[in-house]
């Protein structure tokens, strides 16, 4: 309540008149038709699991962490998936520190929703013990600033931050065969979540009396319109969460309609999203090899420009193809040891003329 | 499990699209402007209006409209496990706010500006679709208080287990871990205030289960104006017009 109040108060009627008239000839403040998205960057942090999304002016991020607890009695199976918001009071002057007002408890439950009872992480593959131990990953989501459609970004920045998290590898052992053991990022290769799909969300704004449909509004349409839905759709066309918590009515056939549009941008963001990913994957691989090269024997001639990350990826297959190489993917196939490396470098240097420039960063 | 037999019925004897028994009365606490007890099968619910009267917080005081205020609170005793839940938690923090911003939809708040209306509501026993049943009591409780509205909102819910659309989930079905519709409507321009859904559902099926959801309301709607009807007879004769 607090919060609708303070930004409202900032507006004055005439800037309120003026979006609600320039809409009814599709025109937004901010130069935005209808039914446009705002600029969306998605960076991440130097360590996994950290993302940064701005969307517009509106900046958020997230970070996900992981620890050992006992799982609820009523699923042993399961890990556990939490979720935290943290609205800082220098992104809006409505929000105070202390406790999470309303708002950032919808936020929460809007995003914790979509994610979890779609479920769109495997929470089953978190489990360590059965009934004693699981991983409980938490998202904390932080405000920094507020330029309007906090769950967007918020919702964006959370699922680019589990894409990227990797989870300590853990086996048990010792001499009873009971003892866990958590191997540290250098000797094993932590774990990426396994994550089904991406429910994204996206923000409609309902504004004036004839309820005129924005897409992703900014805080100054927040401040004016008269009812809000959020619809959280995953590239197959499945709808994973809906809230339309009261606030102006609107028909059934508006409510199709602006699914379909949600489907669409849904389908732009996440393939942003799986970029954005890939791209940091790639990064993060190449770091991985420059510090093991360091040590092996291997001559190292250049760092790889762009094109490395197709080759090393073919590299990646026929290392599978060894025996030692049991795992996937591309983070599994750089930890390899010497031996292999140099199997791999003399059989490089036997073709070397397909290979310019990419394997130098082996 | 099966929710649906082949038969076509479900586990307490339903068909897929019926409601379970509505029971509703006007008048349940004593002190307050309104109030109203709702029953939806064994899911039951109070709700209570204090208003409009003078806001208690003079920094929330709105100077063109009323301010609506609502607090959503859970019995110890209606659910199945007994447990002491933590006041304010995020569950019932997020369902006040969405009884809030339902119900002033429909309240004329320009008409009242420097007031405060305050809604409670208690969950007896829960049984699925507390959520739809506190709108729907906290309607009566403010057409018994006499605040002027624009329509009722009535709401009810819907899912789709077994690949059935089922209409008005109990609590099995409820935490079965399938899709869960609910939706609010005014129910004289069938426009939709309140939407909400969980779990995954293609985009289709969706819209036949929001479809069937939408049917219930106005159900629901029907049954209210009944009561209220029957209601303001009842005072008619009370007062010998």
């Amino acid at each position: 309540m607090e919060q609708r109040l303070a930004s409202t108060w900032r507006m004055s009627v005439n800037e309120k008149k003026f979006i609600e008239s320039s809409l009814l000839s599709d025109l937004r403040a901010d130069g935005r038709r209808p039914f446009d998205y705002r600029r969306l960057t998605i960076k991440f942090g130097r360590e996994d699991g950290s993302s940064e999304v701005q969307l517009g002016n509106t900046h958020v991020m997230a970070f996900v962490t992981s620890q050992l607890v006992q799982p609820y009695r009523d699923r042993p199976n399961e890990g556990t998936l939490s979720f935290y918001t943290e609205f800082s009071p220098m992104a809006d002057p409505s929000f105070e520190a202390g406790r999470p007002g309303e708002f950032a408890v919808e936020l929460g439950r809007i995003i914790d929703r979509g994610l979890r009872e779609s479920k769109a992480v495997d929470t089953e593959s978190l489990c360590v013990i059965s009934g004693k131990l699981v991983w409980a990953i938490r998202i904390d989501v932080h405000i920094l600033d507020n330029g309007g459609n906090l769950v967007d970004a918020a919702n964006i920045a959370a699922l680019a931050a589990l894409s990227t998290f990797r989870r300590p590898e853990c086996t048990l052992g010792g001499e009873d065969g009971q003892e866990l053991i958590v191997h540290p990022p250098e000797v094993r290769d932590p774990i990426p979540l396994i994550i089904h799909h991406l429910p994204v969300a996206v923000t409609f704004g309902f504004i004036g009396k004839e309820s005129i449909m924005v897409i992703d509004p900014t805080h100054l349409e927040e401040a004016v319109m008269g009812g809000r839905m959020t619809v959280t759709l995953n590239t197959n066309g499945d709808v994973c969460a809906i809230q339309k918590a009261g606030g102006d009515g609107i028909l059934q056939s508006v409510i199709m309609q602006c699914l379909r549009i949600a489907s669409v941008k849904a389908g732009d963001i996440s393939s942003k999203i799986k970029n954005a990913v890939e791209s940091f994957n790639t990064e993060r691989a190449l770091r991985k090899i420059k510090r093991h090269s360091s040590s092996s024997a291997v001559e190292v001639s250049e760092p790889a420009q762009k094109g490395g990350t197709e080759l090393s990826r073919t590299h990646v297959g026929r290392l599978n193809s060894t025996p030692e190489e049991s795992g996937v993917g591309q983070s599994n196939g750089m930890e390899v040891d010497g031996k292999i490396l140099q199997q791999e470098t003399s059989r490089r240097d036997s073709g070397a003329q397909s290979f310019i420039g990419g394997p130098s960063s082996w | 499990m099966e929710f649906v037999s082949p038969e076509g019925l479900r586990l307490d004897g339903r068909r897929p699209m019926e409601m379970r028994q509505l029971r509703a009365k006007i008048g349940a606490v004593d002190k307050a402007h309104g109030s109203a007890y709702f029953e939806m099968g064994n899911t039951k619910v109070i709700a209570a209006v204090y208003g409009p009267r003078e806001v208690q917080n003079r920094s929330q005081q709105l100077n063109d409209q009323a301010l609506v205020r609502c607090e959503y609170t859970m019995a110890n005793f209606s659910t199945g496990d007994r447990r002491r839940k933590p006041k304010g938690d995020r569950r019932s923090t997020e369902i006040s706010l969405v009884i809030r911003q339902t119900m002033e939809a429909c309240i004329m708040t320009h008409l009242m500006p420097r007031s405060q209306i305050d809604i409670f509501v208690q969950v007896l026993q829960a049984d699925g679709g507390t959520r739809s049943a506190c709108i729907n009591a906290a309607t009566l409780a403010l057409a018994d208080a006499g605040i002027p509205m624009h329509d009722l909102v009535t709401s009810c819910s819907a899912g789709y287990l077994n690949s059935t659309p089922l209409l008005d989930l109990n609590y099995v079905e409820d935490s079965a871990g399938g899709p869960d519709v609910t939706v609010g409507i005014l129910p004289k321009s069938t426009k939709v205030t309140l939407l909400q859904m969980d779990s995954k559902l293609p985009m289709d099926i969706f819209e036949n289960v929001m479809q069937l959801a939408t049917e219930g309301c106005k159900a629901v709607a029907n049954y209210i104006r009944e009561v209220l009807l029957e209601k303001t007879k009842e005072r008619q004769k009370f007062h010998g017009v």
